[in-house]
């Protein structure tokens, strides 16, 4: 089983990304934003009843914005937002609007081209899971939280900035 | 000035060790080299044709003469003993070995310095006026606000990996723009309402490099303590729909002329609507805070204009033109501004030896109060002189090679590194500057030609600030050849604008002459003190295209 991180330790990953034609099952599973804006009708019933059941996991990819979800999010026991390349920095603002604007709690999980020296950014932003690129380290990886014992800016973990924590 | 308290020296030391920690994996082959690229280049490395350059961040231009000597220290033993100044009132090192460079920021770390966000797709250093705190004619001091930026910008979690580049600079004279303000990705104008507030009039989606364009403004009156609540929304917005599949269009001026600054004002204040209210707005306390850092140094009560002043300008020339270039009129009687040229000739524009730093730093303890400033127009500045020292301060300088009396003067040119030093350039640009240098010493002449900016890049990156200069140069590469292409008409202050091409580009062994060309053709149509961007704005382009291209090879192609 693929090994992820998880709340800055090391777990099984539980979750399938499947093919945007694939059927779909009972188990945990993830589709593409662009089905789920599609389904229509009895397929959106179903993909409805499954999400109900926290069997259905939702993926943003590459310029999906966070409001195309909206408070839709909140039904969802997964959020995978996609870094196609480490560089491409669109990921973080969907994360903090996911969470700081729609209401999301679930598991909130960066997926693609994830690496140790995105892992601080990435935990203030809100994703508390990271799918990392294969070849990053994971038992390395669980030390890149601890960077910054407190930095400047508010974040998702704590609203406050320093100019509100220093005293 | 500003000085660090516990935590914002942990923060410092805390990405030392991270940068340090960054560079063990790369050297030990764990990072690629790609990946490491954006990791080095937020820390201000780049890899350049002979060696590193390490881009050290000076917030807002502001020195202080213990910071001045770690960076001298720096250049002796790091690098080949001298530094160079930059456009973005950084220093930089062009020798200094990679894998030194984290024991170098552990050195700067000690005087609470820092190369952070220098580089990279990130935001970088807030400029603002080199003059920010001593003259009269600003609103209030902007060097707070810079600072209230440059902590907020630092390691934003959101904002490491923008579309390019993102720069801001704060602006608090109504009238000058010695900052360049609306050339940046966001300018911040600091202004007061009908109502007596203090605030901000915002300008987003300036920028030079390939398409230089002024910035816009995307909000009239923006209060005091909605700055970075508000710089958030700009940024988020820009971070999300800045486009990211070609960089020479990323920016966010491309963004904001895609979707109209009406639009784009729009995105913005509905992101705002979320954000102003929240812990992100300013409390009072902080603004204050932050604001004592900058308070007056002790000022004497003292005689504007003493005798043993101006004496010395009567009786010594050379002092009185010094003076009538780089020094001038501060806010308290008594005191005066000087800036000195790193212009010398021979040497690149913004360079500076170690022993040069040393001594400067000694000059700033001894005339102004410790502190000293870097300029965009890579110059140094002592703030806080008092008048009545001025004669023996310029004695000093002159033995040291600073005080050359050209400020705002033809040769006190701005130069990017050029091809001498640069990966990405298309041509040299200091051997112009070096030519320019030796076509153009005769000071009778500088000071009867009188203010021009003359502004030379080695590429469209811009740099040298090519689009803003009276006289622009850009170095640009025909199959493998080096040529320059002459834009006039270029101006940063409150009037900016963005200079027109002259023609088609001239091979470097003519750029003495053409230059010099464009200049008689100023001398000889110039009405009675009209300035070089005046005269350039009354008789247009024609006058000096026929000057500089006759008839007879008006079709021949450089």
């Amino acid at each position: 089983m693929t090994q992820i991180i998880l709340d800055k330790q090391i777990a099984n990953d539980e979750w399938i990304l499947v093919a945007d034609d694939a059927p779909l099952s009972s188990n945990k599973e993830v589709i593409n934003f662009s089905r789920w804006a599609a389904a229509e009708g009895a397929d959106k019933d179903a993909l409805v009843t499954k999400r109900d059941a926290g069997t259905l996991g939702i993926q943003l990819n590459a310029g999906d914005t966070a409001d195309l979800l909206a408070n839709e999010s909140q039904g969802f026991a997964l959020i995978n937002v996609e870094f196609p390349k480490f560089a491409d920095g669109r990921g973080y603002s969907a994360a903090r609007l996911l969470r700081e604007r729609f209401g999301y709690t679930g598991q909130l999980r960066a997926v693609g081209d994830v690496l140790f020296d995105q892992l601080f950014f990435m935990m203030r932003c809100g994703f508390n899971a990271m799918a990392m690129r294969a070849d990053q380290d994971l038992d390395l990886a669980v030390k890149g939280f601890e960077t910054f014992s407190a930095p400047y800016q508010a974040d998702v973990n704590d609203t406050r900035p320093l100019f509100r924590r220093r005293s | 000035m500003y000085v660090y308290d516990d935590f914002d020296q942990r923060i410092i030391n805390e990405r030392v060790a991270q940068f340090q920690d960054q560079m063990n994996r790369y050297l030990d082959g764990k990072i690629p080299e790609e990946e490491f690229l954006p990791l080095r280049l937020q820390n201000g490395i780049y890899v350049q044709r002979y060696a590193p350059m390490l881009r050290i961040a000076v917030p807002y231009g502001m020195l202080n003469s213990q910071q001045l000597r770690k960076m001298a220290e720096i250049a002796r033993d790091y690098d080949r003993g001298y530094a160079h100044f930059s456009t973005r009132q950084n220093l930089q090192y062009n020798w200094p070995k990679l894998e030194e460079c984290p024991e170098i920021l552990g050195k700067l770390a000690e005087v609470q310095m820092h190369a952070v966000q220098t580089s990279g797709n990130c935001i970088r250093n807030t400029t603002t006026d080199e003059y920010a705190g001593v003259i009269a004619e600003e609103l209030v001091d902007p060097r707070p606000y810079c600072e209230i930026i440059r902590q907020w910008s630092t390691f934003h979690p959101e904002f490491a990996f923008l579309p390019r580049k993102f720069k801001i600079a704060v602006n608090s004279v109504e009238g000058a723009d010695r900052a360049a303000t609306r050339m940046h990705d966001v300018g911040i104008q600091i202004i007061r309402n009908d109502a007596g507030e203090l605030g901000y009039r915002v300008y987003a989606g300036g920028g030079l490099g390939r398409t230089p364009i002024l910035s816009s403004v995307v909000r009239e009156f923006l209060p005091e303590e909605d700055l970075l609540t508000y710089l958030d929304a700009i940024i988020r917005v820009y971070n999300q729909f800045g486009r990211r599949d070609n960089k020479y269009k990323a920016r966010i001026k491309i963004l904001v002329k895609a979707l109209g600054v009406e639009r784009f004002s729009e995105l913005v204040e509905a992101e705002w609507e979320h954000l102003k209210d929240g812990d992100g707005k300013l409390p009072s306390e902080e603004l204050e805070r932050i604001k004592s850092h900058f308070t007056e140094p002790d000022y004497l009560a003292l005689e504007a204009d003493p005798s043993t002043y101006t004496d010395a300008l009567a009786s010594d020339k050379a002092f009185a033109r010094w003076v009538e270039r780089n020094v001038r009129a501060h806010k308290k009687p008594g005191y005066a501004v000087a800036t000195f040229a790193l212009k010398q000739k021979g040497t690149a524009p913004g360079d500076v030896t170690d022993s040069q730093i040393f001594a400067f730093a000694d000059l700033a303890d001894k005339y102004s109060f410790g502190e000293a400033r870097s300029t965009h127009q890579q110059n140094l500045v002592l703030a806080d002189v008092e008048q009545a020292k001025l004669y023996a301060l310029w004695q000093e300088a002159k033995a040291l090679g600073l005080a050359t009396p050209t400020l705002g003067l033809l040769t006190d040119m701005i130069c990017c590194p050029g091809g001498d030093f640069c990966a990405l350039a298309n041509a040299k640009s200091l051997p112009i500057a070096e030519a320019l240098q030796n076509e153009f010493d005769d000071l009778d002449y500088l000071h009867d030609l009188g203010d021009i900016d003359l502004n030379i890049s080695g590429c469209m990156n811009a740099c040298g600030h090519h689009h803003i200069g009276n006289i622009g140069i850009l170095g640009v590469d025909k199959k493998g050849e080096e040529f320059y292409q002459v834009s006039l008409g270029g101006a940063s202050g409150e009037d900016a604008a963005v200079g027109k091409i002259l023609g088609p580009s001239f091979a470097r062994n003519r750029m003495a002459e053409i230059i010099r060309t464009i200049l008689d053709v100023y001398v000889d149509q110039r009405i009675d003190g009209e300035s070089f961007i005046e005269t350039f704005r009354r008789i247009g382009m024609d006058a000096f295209k026929a000057a500089v291209y006759p008839a007879k090879d008006s079709q021949a192609k450089a």
